[in-house]
């Protein structure tokens, strides 16, 4: 047994042993999981792919004269104005305006509110274009100017929902492709996509939510951040494996960070064909290792995980809930899964090559004595299931 | 008799030399087996020309001096299509689309994306699924 405070006193004397959630199963099996609960102070866990609920609260600071921003645009793409006179909300899936989205379909989606943030990240200078109806305190009705990230006050990234604990691989079995946020999916089951970091994914690797809760500090893209709440969606509550291993989507996490501290090979715009823009981000998330069984808990492998393999060509689109099988997630990376009794090539959205750097780059950083553990304030629910939306007669 | 080879070349055509049946004279004078992959040659404009030519080092290199003398130049290593290696997030998304595997994670362990350029034949499906914008078109 260990407390916070221990592994925190290790870390800081630069005498913390870390591994990765890829390097832990061969050395617990080497050392036997009593000794190796012992020695190991903390397990690194990675995700990079996209989340599309993601997005950053801007505060630009006031022109001479004042405006009260009513609407506005960064790169042409919209950014909510609903809230203080020069605050703002740039959301991932933004479109930029005049972007003819599916007219001519599959429309390409060249550019977002997910390729605005990374451009802000790496520092890039943009056009901020707003209008106001104008009051007596901001007078000013229109403003054009061009700003980079350096000159916000503050750019905070708030993203409702990331690192969804497991997800759904998808296949279409429809006679047409189909274009969708899980990619382009050719007829009749001729490929599937997946979108999980498996066995290096940060809530896989901490299934009920022992030490990642309300609180917990993460790697968000190079900044520490940290976790601010249930991401939205959170179904603790969902079918689990005898081992715990959540048999679909299930937990998330609402994170907050710095942009002003992020790296921009973590921060990447995404277009998808026919469907539209998105933002891929890296997150790394420590897990400290207080006991034996949240230490058993970070060697699951990728054998051990299972995902739902859903029909995106009538199943996901009418929210049937049917399920045609699970594969493991060593299957999927094999290339190749066997569905109805057919194989079907497989291809990822998430990058388990840019986990394991950041879970490396986590691990680094945790040895060096610069990235401390924090206790969680308030865990995340562990019951919880998601409700649907149901469409209602208006009662008088 | 030397030894049969095959070599993949990109050529690429200023302005004005587009007009000239370049491609018959490598087959009919310099006996050159050739495989188009992709032209992009539209008189009054610049041309390129993806290919593949075997035949003997000599007779390929017969061929190419031949080319040359038109004013094309003649890449042996660049080709029409490339990947970014700092926009290439290394996914895999494009994997299954790409119907020569020159696209691949050769190393399970770190499932690295790999552009073998000397596999690729140019159909551009990459260019056009990448979510990151990592693959591009010379033309």
């Amino acid at each position: 047994m260990k407390t916070y405070e221990e592994i925190n006193d290790r870390i800081e004397s630069g005498k913390a042993v870390v591994l990765t959630a890829d390097e832990i199963m061969d050395y617990v099996d080497k050392k036997g999981l009593r000794a190796a609960a012992k020695e190991v102070d903390v397990v690194t866990t990675a995700t990079f792919g996209p989340m599309c609920s993601s997005g950053c609260f801007l505060n630009f600071g006031h022109s001479s004269p004042r405006i009260r921003m009513s609407e506005a645009w960064i790169a042409d793409v919209l950014v909510y104005t609903g809230i203080a006179a020069v605050d703002v909300y740039l959301g991932a899936t933004q479109l930029r305006h005049g972007d003819p989205a599916n007219m001519y379909h599959p429309g390409e989606f060249r550019y977002g509110g997910g390729h605005v943030i990374e451009d802000l990240v790496a520092g890039k200078t943009l056009q901020l274009f707003a209008l106001s109806y104008g009051t007596d305190c901001y007078p000013s009705r229109e403003i054009r100017t061009y700003f980079t990230i350096h000159d916000l006050n503050q750019a905070i990234m708030v993203n409702p929902r990331n690192c969804y604990q497991n997800y759904s691989v998808a296949v279409n079995n429809s006679e047409k492709t189909i274009y969708t946020y899980m990619g382009k999916l050719e007829p009749r089951q001729k490929n599937a996509n997946y979108c999980s970091a498996g066995q290096l994914s940060p809530l896989l690797n901490d299934p009920y939510y022992e030490t990642i809760g309300i609180g917990t500090r993460v790697w968000l893209a190079g900044a520490q951040g940290h976790v601010y709440a249930e991401g939205t969606q959170h179904a603790g509550g969902v079918g689990r494996t005898p081992d715990g291993v959540p048999m679909g989507g299930a937990g998330t996490l609402a994170l907050t960070g710095d942009m002003k501290q992020m790296r921009k090979e973590f921060v990447r715009g995404v277009s998808f064909s026919g469907y539209g823009v998105s933002l891929a981000l890296g997150i790394g998330v420590p897990i400290p290792i207080l006991n034996e069984e949240i230490l058993r808990r970070t060697c699951v492998r990728d054998r051990d995980i299972l995902a739902p393999v859903v029909d995106y060509g009538s199943d996901y689109p009418q929210n049937t809930g049917k399920i045609i099988c699970h594969v493991n997630y060593e299957q999927l990376r094999s290339g190749q899964i066997q569905v109805n009794g057919k194989a079907v090539e497989v291809g990822s959205l998430s990058s388990y090559y840019k986990a394991l750097e950041i879970a490396n780059l986590l691990a680094d950083e945790i040895r060096r004595g610069v990235f401390l553990l924090s206790a969680p304030l308030a865990p995340l629910p562990k019951d919880t299931k998601m409700k649907p939306l149901a469409k209602r007669e208006f009662a008088r | 008799m030397s030894d049969i080879v095959t070599k993949k070349l990109m050529f690429y055509f200023p302005k004005c030399e587009c007009e000239k049946p370049i491609i018959y004279h490598l087959v009919k004078d310099y006996n050159l087996i050739v495989n188009v992959y992709r032209a992009k040659v539209t008189p009054e404009e610049e041309g390129y020309l993806v290919l593949d030519v075997t035949g003997t080092e000599e007779e390929i290199q017969a061929g190419i001096e031949f080319v040359k003398t038109f004013n094309v130049s003649v890449n042996y290593t660049g080709k029409g299509v490339t990947l970014d290696e700092e926009r290439c997030t290394h996914c895999g998304y494009c994997i299954p689309y790409c119907p020569t595997s020159a696209l691949s994670i050769e190393n399970s362990a770190t499932r690295q994306v790999i552009f073998n350029e000397f596999e690729c034949i140019e159909c551009l499906a990459c260019i056009r699924i990448c979510p990151f914008d990592a693959c591009a078109s010379a033309f």
